[in-house]
């Protein structure tokens, strides 16, 4: 029986993204451009392809972020985002 | 952070018929906080190369990576790590990552954990980080954990006598002659009699296979929960 | 550079015969995505290829089966190197959509289901070299791999045979899809190793 390979939390987006951006990306709050739910990057779903971890909002499943570790470096795509918010406080609670 | 460290095996050790445990030294690895993962990159001799994430099963010790790998059949990796590897063998590591799915020693209030199959690693390690706490404010943990069977469950002993942590094991094929639960997958009732009660205002933080995840908090959230104290983690094998 | 890990040889067995370069073979058909697998149903399938004047040609399930179908078999080679030899597929070769399809354009864009797009010149799905396949390996094309219709183009690397096809549209210009827009190679052939822009 064969399975899809199911896909994971953005949490998984912290390991391309480390060093791209100052902050820790999972706590990033973000709004999906497509349907306008606001959501912690660390609460969408990731379908880690080995082209490129593909983010796609929990709501609307519309993709958010692709990353992709090129050997020349990391490019990102962000033209599902309307807007990114970084944390006052990182952590839970 | 963002680098790859270069790391040595340095023990393994057998958890389960299909799982172990492994600890690399990696020079320039620290800051750890219970609850993240790691990036592990295996090259073989003529280059290919396979990433995959594993959460930290222990935080605290500098320079020290401690993972638990549950053998994924027809995986690429985990048979390796779970089989193969041995101390002396190098690997990349890049970490500690994630900041989403973490519980932090100053972070107040009771803790919900709840585990399904070897997604109990990074919330193991969270009970293992409460257990360092030595002041009386850090709340009280409780964890369920779902299982196949009592030889499946990871660190019994361990989880069954940790400062501050109360587990309940939910088998799911074959429970052992002494529990009065039938054997069977996680459900509301599990919830509502094992769980904290929704109004004692846990973090619940859910890890397991995304169908374990989906299931759990979907069952938590109808159970009275708030949405917005869930954290999730679903883990993808090979 | 990189730290090579003793005893790691992931799960490939030996090549026989020559692959492109960076490839390794496997005797799995590994099964990627990047998103939820589209539930779409044969008999209510249907694609279209839209021309660059914008004039539409359609089939639906019955009527791409009355088209002249072939059995096929070729290695097919993804970017994520893995190859895989001797693989069977039957279906339809693009050419025989594009009997009565009037078009100066020179570049397709596959489009499936569930939003994915990939971008081809047109002459690469043309002359016996690409076909709308729903069958793999002698039973009907299972979902995970693209059911009930993808497209096959195995000169190219695999992200260019768009799974769960659900159209072609024609253009003048080559206009990037969903990996080429985010660097991968607007054309990807595996024997000069494109995989990066």
């Amino acid at each position: 029986m064969e399975h899809a390979p199911a896909p994971l939390d953005g949490n998984c987006l912290a390991g391309p993204l480390a060093g791209f951006f100052t902050a820790d990306v999972t706590v990033v709050t973000g709004c999906c451009r497509h349907c306008g739910d606001v959501a912690m990057m660390g609460a969408s779903v990731v379908y880690r392809h080995p082209m490129g971890a593909v983010a796609r909002c929990r709501a609307c499943t519309a993709v958010l972020l692709v990353v992709v570790e090129h050997p020349d470096g990391t490019r990102v795509g962000m033209a599902g985002l309307a807007w990114w918010r970084l944390p006052v406080e990182s952590g839970p609670g | 952070m963002t680098a790859w460290h270069t790391g040595q095996v340095v023990h393994t050790e057998p958890l389960t018929a299909s799982a172990r445990v492994l600890t690399l030294a990696v020079p320039g690895f620290s800051g750890a906080v219970a609850g993240q993962h790691v990036d592990l990159r295996l090259t073989a001799p003529d280059g290919y190369q396979a990433v995959r994430s594993y959460s930290l099963a222990r935080v605290g010790a500098d320079e020290v990576v401690e993972i638990a790998v549950d053998e994924v059949p027809d995986g690429e990796v985990s048979p390796y790590l779970v089989h193969e590897a041995r101390p002396g063998d190098l690997m990349e590591v890049r970490g500690p990552l994630g900041g989403y799915f973490v519980w932090r020693p100053g972070d107040a209030g009771p803790v919900q954990l709840v585990a399904g199959g070897s997604g109990i690693v990074p919330l193991a390690a969270m009970a293992r980080a409460r257990a360092t706490v030595t002041t009386h404010g850090a709340g009280l943990f409780r964890l369920l954990a779902s299982v196949r069977t009592h030889a499946d469950a990871f660190f019994p002993d361990e989880l069954g006598q940790t400062e501050g942590l109360t587990t309940t094991w939910l088998y799911s094929r074959q429970a052992p002659a002494a529990s009065s639960r039938p054997p069977g997958r996680l459900t509301r009732y599990d919830v509502e009699t094992y769980a904290f009660a929704p109004d004692a205002g846990a973090h619940v933080y859910v890890c397991g296979p995304t169908g374990f995840v989906e299931t759990a908090a979907a069952l938590l959230v109808d159970a009275g929960h708030d949405v917005a104290r869930i954290r999730t983690e679903r883990f993808g094998g090979g | 550079m990189a730290v090579v890990t003793r005893g790691f040889g992931g799960r490939r067995p030996a090549s026989e015969r020559p692959v492109p370069p960076g490839q390794y073979l496997t005797d799995d058909f590994p099964v990627l995505s990047t998103g939820p697998t589209p539930n779409v149903d044969a008999p209510t399938w249907e694609m279209t290829i839209r021309t660059e004047a914008g004039v539409e040609h359609g089939w639906d399930w019955a009527g791409l089966q009355a088209l002249p179908a072939e059995d096929v078999t070729v290695d097919i080679h993804c970017v994520t190197r893995w190859s895989k030899q001797d693989t069977h597929w039957r279906g339809v070769p693009v050419d025989a959509l594009f009997t009565e399809v009037e078009t100066a354009a020179e570049f397709a864009v596959a489009h499936s289901f569930g939003g994915y797009t990939t971008n081809v010149p047109l002459d690469d799905l043309l002359d016996g070299r690409a076909w709308v396949v729903s069958e793999y390996e002698g039973e009907p094309l299972a979902p995970l791999h693209g059911g009930p219709v993808r497209l096959l183009v195995p000169h190219l690397y695999l992200w260019k045979s768009a799974k769960w096809l659900r159209g072609l549209t024609l253009h003048l210009d080559d206009e990037p899809g969903f990996w080429e827009q985010h660097g991968y190679h607007p054309y990807g052939d595996p024997w000069s190793e494109q995989r990066y822009a």
